[in-house]
């Protein structure tokens, strides 16, 4: 879940560039935290899956009187949520190939 | 002048906030805390109906006049200015807290106007205000987006005035009341109110502007100037159709573009712009539901939003200014109530259950749904996934965790971690109990958030945009890039033309010097061929060639008159 590190950070924060600590060091070679062991991960996506389900079931417990024919669907919330971000995701990714320019573009 | 109130409520701070200067150290620390609370103690003093008027020229102003709407705004106001002033304790520049309780007593001053000349007067108090609070950052950069800010707002406030010298020609009435987009003067007010909002295409000045304050400024920005604008749209423009289409658009436009952003503060500021592009679709329905959903949030988003501000601006006081994500990461192991008070206000402000947004929100999808409004619904329960995405998880993932960026500022000091426990009690407290909160609403209301039925859908939608932002992630990693908006029209495009015009110019002009300079040097030339000593014109001949020419006449006439 960790992304490598970028080599040039804020200087004078640390005296080497941290370097990616594995499961055991962090950045200031400090004992890895224990939320970002990759046990820990591993089990937050257990667990999170299991709540997606969960809560997806729940979604079928209650029903609502639904107005708008798909709204009634199975798992609509579900699914629907899930669609709606990748396609604004995809739809941001492909404003940013016009639109994206280097941060100092202004300052030149 | 006439007053049913001691003093009106806005007077205390922009009076106020010009003492500041002249206290030290505690004593200053003190005013700054009680002003704000002696002015919510004077608007709760206020009822209904006018309160406090003063003659001006031909008209009377109605300083202060109350009502549920009214009120409701002002003590969000007034709260925000006492939370704002106590994360500020620590501002070494007096100025920014000065022009920050002026820029309140303002937006409190125009929540409580009764009429156009005082909302107008009390809306270019704040433009001035807000500008300062932005300058006082003191860095070029802001000094630069200050400008800009002041350009854009004056404008705004221009477009206003004319409106209302229209309305006031037209009608022969101030009276701020429901006037409708229907004539040229109404149209200007709207538009006047709607640069406010952030609403297209001028949005981009929000997301310029707002970042480049200082770490205590933006909490105090974020506040004040788009929800004065909403509430003036609730009062004057509610059930205006086309609001709902600009409220959709300001929605997606402040998701997608939070979506593509690397600094913290900018990924915040276009949210704002998402969260008021609520409010203008609740203003846009205007029956009794949507307007309620509209009020109660603002009153939320202020809370959670500078909440969200303030945790970002405790980054960026411990680790001396970093903002970009691309710098910071994994700050949660140094920082935790930083980003405990961080993940609360972003659950507030995806509207999880059990929390502020979820019991205001909620009322303005309820509204487009009981209106029959498909497609907006429809919009509405898509972007209320994707604020979880934009803001809810994107800002703590990568401000607190994603990578670890070797940062390891601590907690900021006591009075900045107070202001945000104190709003992020109240984003659950609000959540868990909403009753305080919808007495307060301008109409009564029997509204139910915590059904199964929709406790369940919102879970849901949230939970799988966060699985989305999960599996998305490498789509999501943050460049050093900004992304361009209408902005680059004056910024970019505005300077190009310009300086181009320019060079266009100067070689006209030069064009014409080098005419100029040639036709004065052969008028010279010609001159001086003519004219100079040896010239035709004036040369000096001796006396013997004239009396030889006089006798060569005198011969040709002899001739002539003895043959002829």
């Amino acid at each position: 879940m960790t992304d490598k590190p970028q080599k040039e950070i804020k200087p004078g924060a640390i005296t080497q560039p941290p370097q990616e600590g594995g499961e055991f060091f962090d950045a200031v070679g400090a004992p890895q935290h224990w939320l970002v062991k990759p046990k820990t991960i591993r089990w937050m996506w257990i667990l999170g899956i299991a709540i997606l389900a969960f809560t997806t079931w729940l979604g079928t417990t209650a029903h609502p009187h639904a107005q708008f024919g798909i709204e009634g669907s199975i798992g609509f919330y579900s699914w629907y949520g899930f669609i709606a971000c990748v396609a604004m995701v995809l739809f941001a990714k492909f404003l940013g190939l016009f639109l994206s320019k280097k941060d100092t573009y202004y300052d030149q | 002048m006439t007053s049913d109130v001691l003093i009106s409520p806005s007077f205390i701070l922009i009076v106020g906030a010009l003492f500041l200067p002249m206290f030290w150290g505690w004593a200053r620390s003190a005013l700054i805390l009680i002003l704000p609370l002696v002015t919510l103690g004077c608007i709760w003093q206020v009822g209904d109906g006018v309160q406090m008027t003063v003659q001006f020229l031909d008209y009377q102003l109605e300083l202060v006049e109350g009502s549920n709407l009214s009120r409701i705004f002002a003590t969000i106001f007034a709260i925000m200015a006492f939370a704002g002033g106590l994360f500020a304790l620590n501002q070494d520049r007096v100025i920014e807290l000065v022009a920050a309780f002026a820029y309140a007593g303002s937006a409190i001053g125009v929540a409580l106007a009764g009429d156009l000349i005082t909302v107008f007067m009390y809306w270019e108090l704040m433009a001035v205000g807000s500008t300062i609070v932005l300058w006082s950052a003191g860095t070029l950069a802001s000094g630069k987006a200050a400008m800009r800010y002041a350009l854009v707002h004056l404008f705004g406030g221009v477009v206003l005035m004319v409106g209302v010298v229209a309305y006031i020609q037209d009608t022969g009435s101030i009276d701020f009341t429901l006037m409708g987009a229907n004539s040229f003067a109404t149209w200007m007010i709207l538009i006047g109110f709607l640069i406010n909002t952030g609403a297209p295409p001028l949005s981009a000045w929000l997301p310029d502007a707002y970042p480049e304050a200082s770490w205590s400024g933006t909490v105090f920005l974020s506040a004040f100037t788009t929800k004065t604008a909403v509430y003036v749209l609730l009062v004057g423009f509610a059930g205006e159709q086309i609001l709902i289409w600009i409220g959709v658009y300001m929605i997606f436009y402040g998701i997608v573009y939070a979506l593509l952003e690397n600094d913290m503060r900018r990924i915040l500021s276009y949210s704002i712009v998402n969260q008021v592009g609520f409010m203008v679709v609740g203003a846009g329905i205007g029956t009794e539901m949507a307007i309620n959903g509209a009020a109660s949030h603002a009153f939320t988003h202020i809370i959670y939003k500078a909440l969200l501000l303030m945790s970002a601006g405790s980054v960026m006081y411990m680790t001396g200014g970093l903002r970009k994500c691309t710098d910071l990461g994994g700050l949660f192991r140094s920082m935790p109530l930083t980003t405990i008070a961080g993940i609360i206000g972003a659950l507030a402000i995806s509207s999880f259950p059990w929390t502020s947004g979820f019991v205001s929100k909620s009322m303005t999808s309820q509204a487009s749904y009981d209106e029959g409004l498909m497609i907006v619904w429809f919009c509405l329960m898509a972007a209320s996934a994707g604020v979880f995405l934009h803001a809810g998880i994107k800002f703590p993932w990568f401000v607190f965790f994603q990578k670890d960026s070797g940062q390891r500022p601590k907690d900021p000091p006591w009075n900045m971690k107070l202001a945000m426990v104190i709003f992020a009690f109240l984003c659950i407290w609000l959540g868990v109990q909403p009753g305080p909160l919808y007495e307060m609403l301008p109409y009564p209301t029997d509204y139910e958030p915590y059904t199964a039925a929709h406790t369940y859908e919102m879970l849901q939608l949230l939970l799988y945009s966060g699985l989305a932002f999960f599996v998305l992630l490498p789509l999501m990693k943050r460049k050093l890039t900004i992304t361009l908006d209408f902005d680059w029209f004056y910024r970019k495009f505005a300077v190009d033309i310009a300086s181009s015009l320019a060079e266009t110019t100067s070689k006209i002009i030069g064009g014409f010097t080098w005419i100029k300079d040639n036709l004065v040097n052969a008028t010279i030339d010609i001159a001086t061929h003519h004219h100079n000593p040896r010239g035709i014109l004036a040369r000096t001949t001796p006396a013997g060639i004239m009396v030889f020419w006089v006798v060569v006449v005198l011969l040709v006439y002899l001739v002539m008159y003895l043959f002829i």
